[in-house]
Parts: C-alpha cells; sequence; structure tokens
C-alpha cells in the first residue's frame, strides 16, 4: 500500500472541503472517502487504487439514524451498516427486496463494516481491473484497452457494455435502489440536493474511468426510497457460483402491483448482468395490463435481454438472465397481496 | 554475547526506525508529495480490555498492529483481502475484518481478541465446544471461526444448522472442517444462554 495522510472529517462541511479533489474513484483521484473500508483498503493493498489523502466518515457514522419509515417512504442513512438495515424489522415487512438484497450480499463480518453509501460505489470485481501487473483497463488506466473482453470474461457484464469495458457492476442493493425508484441525498460544493439513484452510475460511453456523476467533494448522505403498494410485494433472487458469501452471476429484483389478475405496476431490476444498476424499463411495459402468466414473463425476459452483447465466456448470461427473472417474476405472483391501509 | 533476537523483533524493530525521524505534524497539514514513508501518528488501542500506546504508520491494519505491533499473534493473516475471515476479531463486540480496518479508525473502541477470551486459565465455552468437536484440522482458521461463532450465538443467527451454515459463511476452513464447526457452535450455544 501506497503511503497517504489520514485525516478524519469532524462534520459533513469539512469532509466535503477536505474530498474535493475526489475523482469519482479513478485510480489516480488524490482524495478517497473511507467509511467501511471494505472495497476501498482492500483496492489500496491491490495497488489499484492510491490516493495521497484518506478522508475518515466515522464522525458521521456515529451521528447517523439508520432507518426512518413513515406512510411517504423510506429513509436509509448513507452511513448505516448493511447489517443494521439487514436486521430492521419495519424494513423488512414493508421493502423486504432490500432486506433480502442486503442479507445475500457479501458476509456477517463485511455487512458488519460496510456502510449503505461505500456499497452503492464498490468497484466491479473485474480480475483485470483489481490486478495492475494487467496493462490493458480501460477503467484503472484510460485508453490502455481492455483485457477482458478477448480474456476470461464468464463473469462479465452483458448489458449496457461497450468496447471499452465490459466490467459487471456487482452489488446487490443498487439492484433493489434502482427497482423501487431511489433518490439519493447528496452533500457537497452545491450543498444539499437530490438525485435519482438511476443517475449515480455513469454509462461507460467509452471512458469507462469516469465510474460516477458525484462532483468532487460530494458525499451521499442518505437514499430515499418512495412508498408504494408494490414495496411490500417484492423480492430479490440471487444466483450464485456458491450457496454464500459470493457476488451475482444473475440476479433479478421484483416489486408488484396487482389489480385482480392484470399486472397494475411492476419494478424490474436485474442484477450480476450489466455494467451498472440495470432497470427493465422494457420488460415492464411488457406486462403492465397483463396477467402474469409464464408466458407472459418469459416475452417480458426476453425483451430485458434483447440488447445483450457476449464475448465468449459469458455467452449462458442471457438465457441465466432471463430464467432468473421468470423465476422472480412467478415467485412474487405468490407473495401475498400488501394489506389494506399500507 | 547480545540475547538472540528473533524474527519478529527484528522486523518490528526495523519498523520503529524507519518512522523515527518523520514528522507527523507536518505530515497532518500537507498531502504527501512523495512516495516516502509516512510519519507515524499516536494510535490507542484498547485490547482485551488494556489500553497501549503505539505510534503506528497509517497504513497499519488492526491485524498487523495486533500481529507485529504488539506480539499478540492468534488473530491469524489468511487472505489479507477481506475473503477469508482469518482475521475475525470483535469490535464493539461486532465481529469484523482486522485486516480491512485501519488500526487508526479505532482508537478507544473495545477491541476483542481470541487470547482474552480465556478467563482464569478456563477456556471459553466457544473454545471447549472446538476442541471437544474436533472442530478443525490444521487449525489455522480456527481462531477466526471462534470469535465469528461467538458473534453468531450472540447475534442469535445460531437457531439451526442452515442458519449457523450460512451466518458463518464468512470463514472459509480449507480442511472443510465445517460439519464439525457447526456441531462446536450447537454445543457451545446451550452454555453460551445468558453468558
Amino acid at each position: 500500500m501506497r503511503p497517504f495522510t489520514f485525516e478524519q472529517a469532524p462534520d459533513l462541511t469539512q469532509a466535503s472541503r477536505l474530498g474535493r479533489h475526489t475523482g469519482q474513484g479513478q485510480t489516480d483521484a488524490g482524495v478517497q472517502f473511507l467509511a467501511g473500508g471494505t472495497t476501498l483498503i482492500d483496492l489500496m493493498k491491490l495497488d489499484v487504487l492510491r490516493p495521497k489523502l484518506l478522508v475518515d466518515l466515522a464522525s458521521l457514522k456515529a451521528a447517523a439514524n439508520p432507518v426512518e419509515v413513515n406512510s411517504k417512504g423510506l429513509r436509509l442513512s448513507a452511513f448505516a451498516t448493511m447489517s443494521a438495515v439487514a436486521d430492521d424489522a419495519s424494513v423488512a415487512s414493508q421493502y423486504p427486496l432490500i432486506t433480502q438484497s442486503l442479507q445475500l450480499a457479501a458476509s456477517p463480518q463485511i455487512r458488519n463494516m460496510a456502510t449503505l453509501g461505500g456499497n452503492v460505489l464498490q468497484k466491479t470485481r473485474c480480475p483485470y481491473y483489481r490486478d495492475p501487473s494487467w496493462k490493458a483497463c480501460n477503467k484503472r488506466n484510460p485508453g490502455s484497452g481492455c483485457a477482458a473482453i478477448h480474456g476470461f470474461n464468464r463473469n462479465h457484464a452483458v448489458l449496457g457494455v461497450d468496447q471499452s469495458c465490459i466490467a459487471q457492476y456487482p452489488g446487490d442493493f443498487g439492484i433493489a435502489l434502482i427497482a423501487l425508484d431511489a433518490e439519493l441525498e447528496l452533500h457537497g460544493p452545491l450543498g444539499l440536493r437530490r438525485m435519482p439513484f438511476s443517475s449515480l452510475h455513469a454509462s461507460t460511453a467509452d471512458r469507462p474511468h469516469i465510474e460516477t456523476t458525484l462532483l468532487g467533494g460530494e458525499i451521499i448522505t442518505a437514499f430515499h426510497i418512495p412508498a408504494g403498494p408494490w414495496t411490500s410485494r417484492s423480492l430479490y433472487l440471487k444466483v450464485r457460483d456458491r450457496a454464500s458469501y459470493e457476488f451475482a452471476i444473475s440476479s433479478a429484483a421484483v416489486a408488484l402491483d396487482m389489480d385482480g389478475d392484470a399486472v397494475r405496476s411492476i419494478r424490474i431490476g436485474l442484477g450480476g448482468m450489466a455494467y451498472r444498476p440495470w432497470r427493465s424499463n422494457d420488460a415492464e411495459n411488457l406486462l403492465i395490463g397483463k396477467p402474469l402468466t409464464e408466458a407472459n414473463a418469459t416475452a417480458a425476459a426476453a425483451a430485458a435481454l434483447a440488447g445483450a452483447q457476449t464475448h465468449g465466456y459469458n455467452d449462458y448470461k442471457p438465457e441465466l438472465a432471463r430464467r432468473t427473472l421468470v423465476r422472480a417474476l412467478l415467485e412474487a405472483k405468490l407473495l401475498p397481496m400488501p394489506s389494506a391501509g399500507v | 554475547m547480545p540475547p538472540p533476537i528473533t524474527r519478529r523483533e527484528l522486523l518490528a524493530g526495523g519498523a520503529a526506525f524507519a518512522v523515527v525521524s518523520a514528522d507527523p505534524v507536518a505530515a497532518k497539514t500537507a498531502p504527501a508529495s512523495s512516495e516516502a514513508a509516512p510519519a507515524a501518528v499516536p494510535v490507542d488501542l484498547k485490547v482485551n480490555g488494556k489500553t497501549h500506546r503505539l505510534r503506528l504508520d497509517a497504513r497499519v491494519t488492526v491485524l498487523d498492529a495486533l500481529r507485529e505491533h504488539l506480539h499478540m499473534t492468534g488473530s491469524k493473516k489468511g487472505c489479507d483481502q477481506g475473503q477469508c475471515g482469518a482475521c475475525t476479531i470483535l469490535i464493539g463486540g461486532r465481529r469484523v475484518l482486522s485486516c480491512l480496518t485501519l488500526a487508526v479508525t479505532v482508537q478507544r473502541k473495545e477491541i476483542q481478541t481470541i487470547e482474552g477470551l480465556a478467563v482464569s486459565g478456563e477456556l471459553h465455552p466457544m473454545q471447549q465446544a472446538f476442541i471437544d468437536q474436533d472442530g478443525f484440522q490444521c487449525g489455522y482458521c480456527t481462531p477466526g471461526q471462534i470469535m465469528s461463532a461467538i458473534a453468531c450465538v450472540r447475534e442469535g443467527h445460531a437457531q439451526t444448522d442452515a442458519d449457523i451454515r450460512e451466518y458463518m459463511s464468512g470463514n472459509l476452513c480449507r480442511c472443510a472442517a465445517y460439519p464439525k464447526i457447526v456441531a462446536a457452535i450447537k454445543q457451545a450455544r446451550a452454555k453460551m444462554v445468558g453468558a
């Protein structure tokens, strides 16, 4: 690990000022915010991230109320640990998709450390990104190429990719957030502002080293998830190479509202499949107003993967994603209707 | 003849020499512009009830502070990348990975390690259960397994075999002693109620 200066931020304003040279996660970013550290310290040990200054956000963590629920929706502190929110009973009953996305992620130790804000900003697990002995990585070393496109790309993305990068977004919680239309609360040079979660992660756009749309010094302080009849009838289905403590090779987030036999409203997120947290409006639009039959679910899943691009070892992924989504949709249909008044 | 020194003492001495001339005040006000070793910072670590005053490079993890600076080698370095769980300790009563935690970030918090479990020579019920159930072969992952298992029981995540397997998934055992680890946790669970 390279030397760095360590600063503890006494408050948000100071943290933001100290962090104004954050570079949205580029390897050469001079400043990094430290929350749980489960991604950052790992990547600093691997010499992938090389900050000169670490700004510790621990004092902000201590002040934060992890979960607030009311009739308008759910507010989650970005400084809450994954385990604090995964263990919250009100989230589990009213937003089971969020609980499941957290419980099925990482290990108990990591969930005790990692914060929600850090979770959504976690870096790809692409082995060529994580190993600087590979010269070609446009995310780490802009303009150098992509070693994964012709490499071992079994768990690389098939949606939202281009010739510059096929890295996969590895998170689970982010898939729940994008399905549930979450908003971010940000604090930084523009003061307090809100932004849709769907705008947080940048597209590859031939510049995969720019990973987010956060401004320099901007800190995620909270997630707002709007209430709706679909939130309690929701689930996260995760497919992995081993039964626990593993990243998804495919996952689906589904939140469903039915009007009798017909779909009134549905929200679909796909994980383990795309360059960034992925919402499938195409699949949603095919289902609205129709009965949730296996045939309709299969047609929706086909639409969700219509734009998939594979690169050899990940040729299996679109079919796995379609089957994951069909199963998730049919399981969501079996969930009980939300009780009146919720 | 000077007394023989161990490899660990030699390495610890070398590390102390490397930081002795650095100026912590200068490093605090200006980000380092070179790759030179940075200044040591004062770090108070409270381990198993006893506070230790150290001067550490900010890069030092809790795991390295324990093993290389406090000579408490019970916590093990497996992968050093947060993937194996061998370094699991309790901080503030919660199980965490000491290899991914910087020592400078946990000052004055309660740190519990495997060395602090036995009381007056009597093993913690979880330690005794791992012996009784033969919950290991090589033993390298065992301190992390035991610390994680104690937290697992206290969290209420050891009710069923399936729960134990799920909530112990962050501790890998390459000897694959998993069935006996589950048996050990069930044995200790009964004795830990109210503990």
